[in-house]
């Protein structure tokens, strides 16, 4: 096997394994008690029948030698960037941890400094300055304009206070 | 409604002062995405969708195709200053475009696109305005064993036939199939692959797939591949097209439109079969004294046709999302889930039963190409400087964008774990050449056919034979078989003969 299909073989037993796990939530799905003509399983088993026959070709297709380092968008890729990967996926983490607890606007500001940050933008202060700008400007248009509310946060809660507003 | 009628009632809606200010909003922003590398049509509707709590149908539609139309327009204008497609239309454009723009050529490559989008886009247009109430005559005879057999071809086209590869395209169908199960079956109440999480009883919301694929999938993929360095924009310079370059590109913008509306309407979905045909339909059609031009120094009609292409396509697949309900690309796809959210059933009914909003949305969209001239030709410079966005700023703000699209969706956290998970997915799919419009088709369209496969067994009382029986869904089945077999067997027919 090409040394370069090893990612590709891996894709297509991902798939399969996709498959399987289909397969075992259909074999859970409660059996109906109403009378249908097609149950709630059929579709469901077709589909995970599916992905794993095409898991098992594009396995056999990664045997047969790959098809993704022949793709001229890879072959001419350098390796690839781990640190910004790193900053992005770090930046959706905090987004995460960090939405609840202060709100919508600061947890999106920490994570577009981190991902301009990714992409090799060193000026961290201009970078919050915009995020923070975008975020609440985003809120505001959420709130009052759309009338969807995005639970306010610290820093929301406070400029709707400001501005002598109700809290939602 | 005959087609004269519905355009004199959808003008005299159009011409509102809210729904000129909507089919503004929408020109800009579809302008503006089309232009921006990373983020298309699709992504934008799907963070657009919230406004369909506050907005009513009409403004909601006339936004929504405005976009779409703004960025096949503006997609031209990133591949021919940067030579980087802002969407999938235009990658054709660039091959010819970025090379008149590096000779200097940008304002007439500008000119040409911007006109011949115009032109296809008022060809398409009519095209919807004509074809749609015929498509529904006909369509009114289809029962759902029709439609099952029509959804599956629709399948079959979008992932196996377009794209590098069945296999890989097909994959990608299958997953979106497997995500829209997720959920309450409407027919026997049984929760569906929910792993017994609540949150996931009403299924995956569209707009999280769409931005997980279109969005944070971009970002994730951008990241792995980045490597310091700038692009450049070139210069745009004198934007009139001379007599001769108006020559040129009369005859191409014909060809294009009137090949790209019909691959829209077939349900074969997708632009970029009909830009690539025309491209090299040009090539063989162009004025030997031109025929250097192409690749050296970038010919005129390699810009035009394409465009037109372009454009006409994106009016042609219009035509069976809205006269069927069958939407044939991702953007259309997300505006169907639009009309779901409004309790609209997209389908041979619409015309009737929403004649206002049908007329009113056709006559919006000859407002929009109107409008889109104007704004991309006097306001290139506009462009330009959004062009100008560097990147760092450009996905940071995409990202943030993502994440608040899915949250103000539901206030979930739960929802934007499943946002960055699959978006995480999407980079992969991107880097292993999976395409991903396949997955939101599969995710919106799967219910839809299995509540048609439902429906035909249940009229036909179990009797799996009705989807052969009938003439009109045999037929349509035999086409979805061709489609899916048909060019591997002429390969190895060829292969053979060879």
């Amino acid at each position: 096997m090409k040394p370069g299909a090893v990612p590709d073989l891996a894709v297509g037993l991902g798939v399969v394994v996709l498959g399987v796990l289909a397969a075992w939530l259909t074999w859970v799905i409660p059996v109906t008690p109403v009378y249908a003509v097609v149950g709630p399983k059929l579709v469901p088993a077709v589909i995970a029948a599916a992905l794993v026959v095409l898991g098992l070709m594009l396995t056999a297709a990664a045997l047969r030698g790959g098809w993704s380092a022949d793709l001229p968008e890879v072959a001419e890729a350098g390796p690839p960037n781990l640190v910004a990967l790193a900053w992005l996926g770090g930046g959706m983490v905090l987004n995460l941890v960090l939405i609840e607890p202060l709100g919508f606007s600061i947890a999106a500001a920490i994570q577009f400094v981190c991902t301009a940050r990714a992409f090799g933008s060193a000026s961290i202060l201009r970078d919050a300055a915009i995020a923070l700008a975008v975020s609440l400007a985003a809120f505001f248009l959420f709130v009052e304009a759309l009338g969807v509310n995005i639970g306010a946060g610290l820093l929301e809660g406070a400029i709707l206070r400001l501005l002598g507003q109700e809290v939602p | 409604m005959d087609s004269l009628s519905g355009l004199a009632l959808g003008f005299g809606n159009a011409f509102s002062l809210v729904n000129l200010a909507w089919a503004l909003l929408g020109c800009f922003l579809g302008t503006a995405v089309g232009v921006l590398p990373g983020i298309g049509p699709a992504l934008t509707i799907a963070l657009l969708l919230p406004i369909t709590f506050s907005v009513n149908a009409t403004g909601a539609f006339i936004l929504f195709c405005g976009v779409f139309y703004g960025a096949m327009y503006g997609g031209s204008t990133t591949s021919i200053l940067l030579n980087t497609p802002g969407e999938s239309g235009s990658i054709i454009t660039a091959l010819e475009g970025a090379k008149m723009a590096r000779n200097g050529r940008a304002g007439p490559a500008l000119a040409t696109s911007a006109i011949g989008s115009f032109v296809a886009g008022t060809v398409g247009t009519l095209g919807i305005a004509f074809l749609g109430p015929v498509i529904v005559e006909w369509a009114l005879v289809l029962g759902p064993a029709e439609y099952f057999t029509l959804m599956v071809l629709c399948f079959v086209t979008v992932s196996a036939v377009l794209g590098s590869s069945a296999l890989r395209g097909l994959t990608s169908l299958f997953f979106g199939l497997l995500l829209g199960l997720v959920g309450i079956d409407l027919q026997t109440g049984q929760p569906r692959l929910t792993f017994g999480v609540p949150e996931l009883l009403d299924g995956v919301n569209v707009v999280l797939v769409a931005v997980a694929l279109f969005a944070v999938g971009e970002a994730l993929y951008m990241a792995w591949h980045h490597h310091a360095g700038k692009q450049e924009v070139l210069e745009v310079g004198r934007l009139m097209l001379s007599k001769e370059d108006l020559k040129r590109s009369f005859w191409p913008w014909m060809r294009g439109a009137g090949l790209g509306f019909p691959f829209g309407v077939l349900p074969a979905g997708g632009t970029e079969m009909p830009t690539m045909l025309s491209y090299y339909a040009e090539r063989k059609l162009v004025d030997p004294k031109y025929a250097p031009e192409f690749g050296t120094t970038g010919a005129i009609e390699g810009v035009a046709g394409p465009e037109a292409a372009n454009n006409a396509a994106a009016a042609g697949i219009l035509v069976p999302m809205l006269t069927l309900g069958i939407p044939t690309s991702a953007t259309a796809a997300i505006m169907l889930s639009a009309f779901q959210s409004y309790g609209i059933n997209p389908g041979p009914l619409l015309f009737t039963q929403q004649a206002e909003l049908v007329w009113t949305l056709i006559a919006s969209l000859f407002i929009a190409n109107v409008m889109l001239v104007v704004l991309n030709l006097p306001l290139v410079g506009l462009w330009v400087r959004i062009l100008k966005i560097p990147v760092p700023q450009l996905y940071a703000g995409i990202l943030v964008f993502a994440t608040i699209g899915t949250y103000g969706i539901s206030n979930s956290v739960i929802d934007l774990v499943i946002l960055y998970t699959l978006g995480v997915v999407a980079m992969f799919m991107r880097r292993f050449d999976f395409p991903v419009a396949p997955v939101v088709i599969g995710m919106i369209l799967g219910p839809m056919a299995e509540q048609a496969l439902r429906q035909a067994l249940t009229i036909s009382q179990g009797d799996w034979t009705v989807f052969v029986t009938r003439p009109g869904s045999a037929i349509i089945l035999g086409l979805a078989v061709v489609a899916l077999v048909g060019p591997k067997l002429y390969g190895a027919w060829s292969a053979r003969r060879a």
